[in-house]
């Protein structure tokens, strides 16, 4: 029969799957303009204009924790770069701390001792099973309701608690403190160097190179003899007691403190059940093949152990990494000056809600998009390669 | 020399010894486990010493020198904790504003949760068939319980707050986001390329940006996408956008579950004759699904500690109350005890969920992939 029959169609996978998408596209196309129409009725309603042009606008309020300069004069496109600046702040300071809890804890999990081992499940089992944003507030609370100015809690003279947060010496830097920085950053690359050329010598005449020694000497040593060269041209200023508050010396705000320390416990946690799992899933095979080739203890970590581990850590640690920098964004409920939170003041100001949640949207998409960029590029790289 | 032999060999059997003192029982335990070396024994040492220092303390704070009655902070003279709060305020940190004479609604519909929920998360329940029927209609029950009619005073959402906040928050997004999930991992792995690409959009847009931030939309933006004089509810609109979060993330550990499954199960189901629903429902899923238990379950615990978000938006939760709590001149500094206070309700019900989780894994007997929320 010629005749195209829509029993036919309907059989046939192809045109059955058109049919099919095109009832996505349909159902798509009405909802979105659904959500327009109304969107423009509502603005028209409410008198609003849509555009970016209000970021140029003077933004009339003050950001007491900002890394660049801002005053009620700035605009809001320049507060919203203060807030980004307040998330990538907090958000590497606390990947940097929680990396760092993440591995301990992970390792010390899998210790023989019984009773650090149970320590650590407890911390961890405790900080993975409490909302996040009640530790948030909860080390919020504990900070500002630390002791007055006056009483602060010393720490070695240098570092002073108290409820208007951390006060420490701050670094200033002489001029000629450019040659040491200078003298350590070719350091590392001719470390870098000889590390790779004593890597292709090993490969082509199995001769080894001490390279430890000789990147301590060019990493370590020779900047510090520079350092003591030059008259040491690096002094720290130390915070001053006044009668009400402390002058000079870096101050890290309660609120600072809280979302670092609260972040850093939190994601530190999930970590180490991260680093446990990638330890635990090297099988004790693969160290007893490593020692039967002659392998030393150290060598077998580095090359058999750690990269096989990595494998497993690294896609869930970066994710992990992410969901930090996501969950910067609470700090909107203790008034720490991030992103969101520094958004919603100007959103409750100029009124522009689209083009806020817009701004929002687009930062953490993209850092999470390039993210999972990383990931896949790494995932690729270090896949197994099957033969 | 070989009769030499022979006079040294015993005659005798030797009577099995005992091992060593040292390598049984508790002194062997001790050793094996605490004071395997000196880096261990120092390292145990430190710990007990830490420990010594913490719990007395702890307990003495908590229990000894704690206080349990009084009107205000001031009659909290003790040192240690002030529990005086505890009677006065439990009814409001479990059921935020909730008229105090209809409070038995929403005990009545948390104790019906029970027999709803435990033909799901047990075998061998009696009369599971029935219960079974019961948690389909639950819904229905428990939200005419929550917000009135068939004769019950109709009870206004604003007025839901507490703890009661956070399960129907928690439950209803749950209940939801398994099923979306599920449909947005089958999308994902779809040969049509536009469904393929709407949940990739949907999935990655969502798990891209904080939930605080869906949060916002909700608030803000919701009622400018809506027609001008249409409403949504609030905790409405917060059901809605902790399912679409928790939606995304579930489709991910599905995906993974569905990745798992052997390309043969698949083809074998073609072969039996069974249409894209049928080898879904019947082979692929009860598969897949099983695997995906320990990503599951995480995302649900993921999902119920993400609820005390709704405070950002100006809903009282059991954060909430404790947060006006600690502001009221009555109570004023008691972070510690009211924070620790809302902390063991969430541990409790989230530490008991995950060692479910491993109970229905062992139970399975599967070891499956663990999906990484947060």
């Amino acid at each position: 029969m010629l005749s195209i029959k829509a029993r036919d169609l309907w059989l046939n996978p192809r045109s059955r799957g058109l049919f099919f998408q095109l009832l996505v596209l349909l159902s798509l196309a009405s909802f979105l303009a659904f959500i327009s129409a109304n969107t423009i009725a509502n603005l028209q309603k409410a008198g609003l204009t849509t555009g970016f042009d209000f970021l140029s606008n003077q933004a009339f309020f003050d950001i007491n924790q900002r890394l660049i300069s801002f005053s009620s004069q700035s605009s809001f496109g320049r507060a919203l770069v203060v807030g980004l600046l307040n998330t990538v702040l907090v958000s590497s300071l606390g990947i940097i701390a929680a990396t760092i809890i993440g591995f301990l804890a992970g390792m010390l999990r899998l210790s023989k001792n019984w009773l650090v081992s149970r320590i650590v499940t407890t911390y961890v089992e405790v900080t993975r099973n409490v909302p996040l944003l009640l530790q948030i507030i909860f080390w919020w609370a504990t900070f500002t309701s630390l002791p007055r100015v006056r009483d602060s809690i010393e720490i070695f003279e240098v570092f002073f608690l108290n409820n208007r947060g951390l006060r420490g010496p701050s670094p200033i830097f002489e001029q000629s403190f450019f040659w040491v920085a200078l003298v350590f950053l070719v350091g590392m690359l001719a470390t870098f160097a000889v590390s790779h050329w004593s890597r292709r010598r090993q490969m082509e005449t199995g001769k080894i190179l001490p390279v430890f020694p000789i990147g301590f000497l060019l990493l370590v040593f020779l900047p510090v003899m520079v350092f003591w060269g030059l008259d040491e041209p690096l002094a720290w200023e130390l915070p001053k007691r006044t009668r009400f508050n402390f002058i000079g010396g870096i101050n890290i705000t309660p609120e600072l403190l809280a979302l670092w320390v609260a972040l850093a416990t939190y994601t530190g946690a999930f970590i180490s059940e991260i680093v446990r799992a990638g330890i635990l899933s090297v099988s004790v095979g693969q160290t007893e093949a490593a020692q039967s080739l002659g392998l030393r203890n150290k060598q077998t970590m580095r090359l058999v152990i750690l990269p096989q581990a990595f494998r497993v850590i690294i896609p869930p640690l970066t994710s992990q990494y992410l969901n930090l920098t996501k969950n910067s964004s609470l700090a909107v409920a203790i008034g720490y000056q991030d992103l969101v939170s520094i958004g919603g003041t100007i959103l409750n100001q100029s009124g522009h809600a689209l083009e806020i949640v817009a701004i929002w949207m687009a930062v953490y998409l993209s850092l999470s998009l390039a993210t999972s960029a990383y990931m896949n590029w790494y995932n690729k790289r270090i896949s197994l390669v099957e033969r | 020399m070989n009769s030499t032999l022979q006079n040294n060999t015993k005659k005798k059997r030797i009577a099995p010894r005992a091992p060593p003192i040292g390598s049984t029982g508790a002194i062997g335990w001790l050793r094996q486990n605490l004071f395997s070396n000196i880096f261990n024994s120092l390292l145990t040492l430190i710990c007990i010493y830490g420990l010594i220092l913490i719990i007395p303390a702890g307990i003495d704070w908590v229990f000894l020198s704690s206080q349990f009655a009084g009107d205000n902070r001031f009659a909290c003279q003790n040192t240690g904790a002030c529990w005086a709060w505890i009677d006065q305020r439990t009814g409001q940190f479990l059921f935020g504003f909730y008229p105090e004479q209809e409070r038995w609604r929403p005990f009545l519909a948390f104790l019906l949760l029970i027999p709803a929920l435990a033909p799901w998360l047990f075998d061998r329940v009696p009369a599971q068939k029935y219960l079974r029927i019961f948690s389909v209609v639950y819904p229905v029950i428990a939200t005419i319980l929550l917000v009135g009619g068939f004769g019950l005073p109709n009870v206004a959402s604003d007025k839901f707050g507490g703890f009661m906040l956070n399960l129907i928050v928690g439950l209803s997004g749950i209940v939801l986001s398994l099923p979306v999930g599920v449909l947005l991992a089958l999308g994902r792995r779809s040969r049509l390329p536009l469904v393929k690409w709407v949940c990739i959009g949907f999935i990655e847009i969502v798990r891209g940006v904080p939930l605080i931030t869906l949060l916002f939309v909700s608030n803000i933006l919701l009622p400018i996408f809506l027609p001008p004089d249409a409403t949504l509810d609030s905790v409405v609109r917060v059901i809605i956008m902790v399912t679409a979060f928790a939606s995304a993330y579930m489709a991910e550990v599905i995906r993974g579950g569905l990745q798992a499954i052997p390309s043969g199960q698949y083809e074998a189901a073609k072969a039996m004759g069974l249409n894209y629903f049928q080898s879904m429902r019947l082979v692929i899923l009860p598969q897949a699904l099983r695997i995906s238990i320990p990503g599951i379950v995480n995302t649900f615990i993921g999902l119920f500690k993400d609820t005390t978000l709704v405070i950002v938006i100006g809903l009282f939760d059991i954060l909430g109350i404790a947060n006006a709590m600690v502001a009221n001149p009555d109570w004023l500094g008691l972070s510690t005890e009211t924070y620790v206070f809302v902390a063991s309700f969430f541990f409790v019900i989230c530490f008991s969920m995950s060692r479910y989780s491993m109970w229905l894994e062992r139970r399975l007997g599967t070891k499956g992939s663990t999906g990484w929320s947060s």
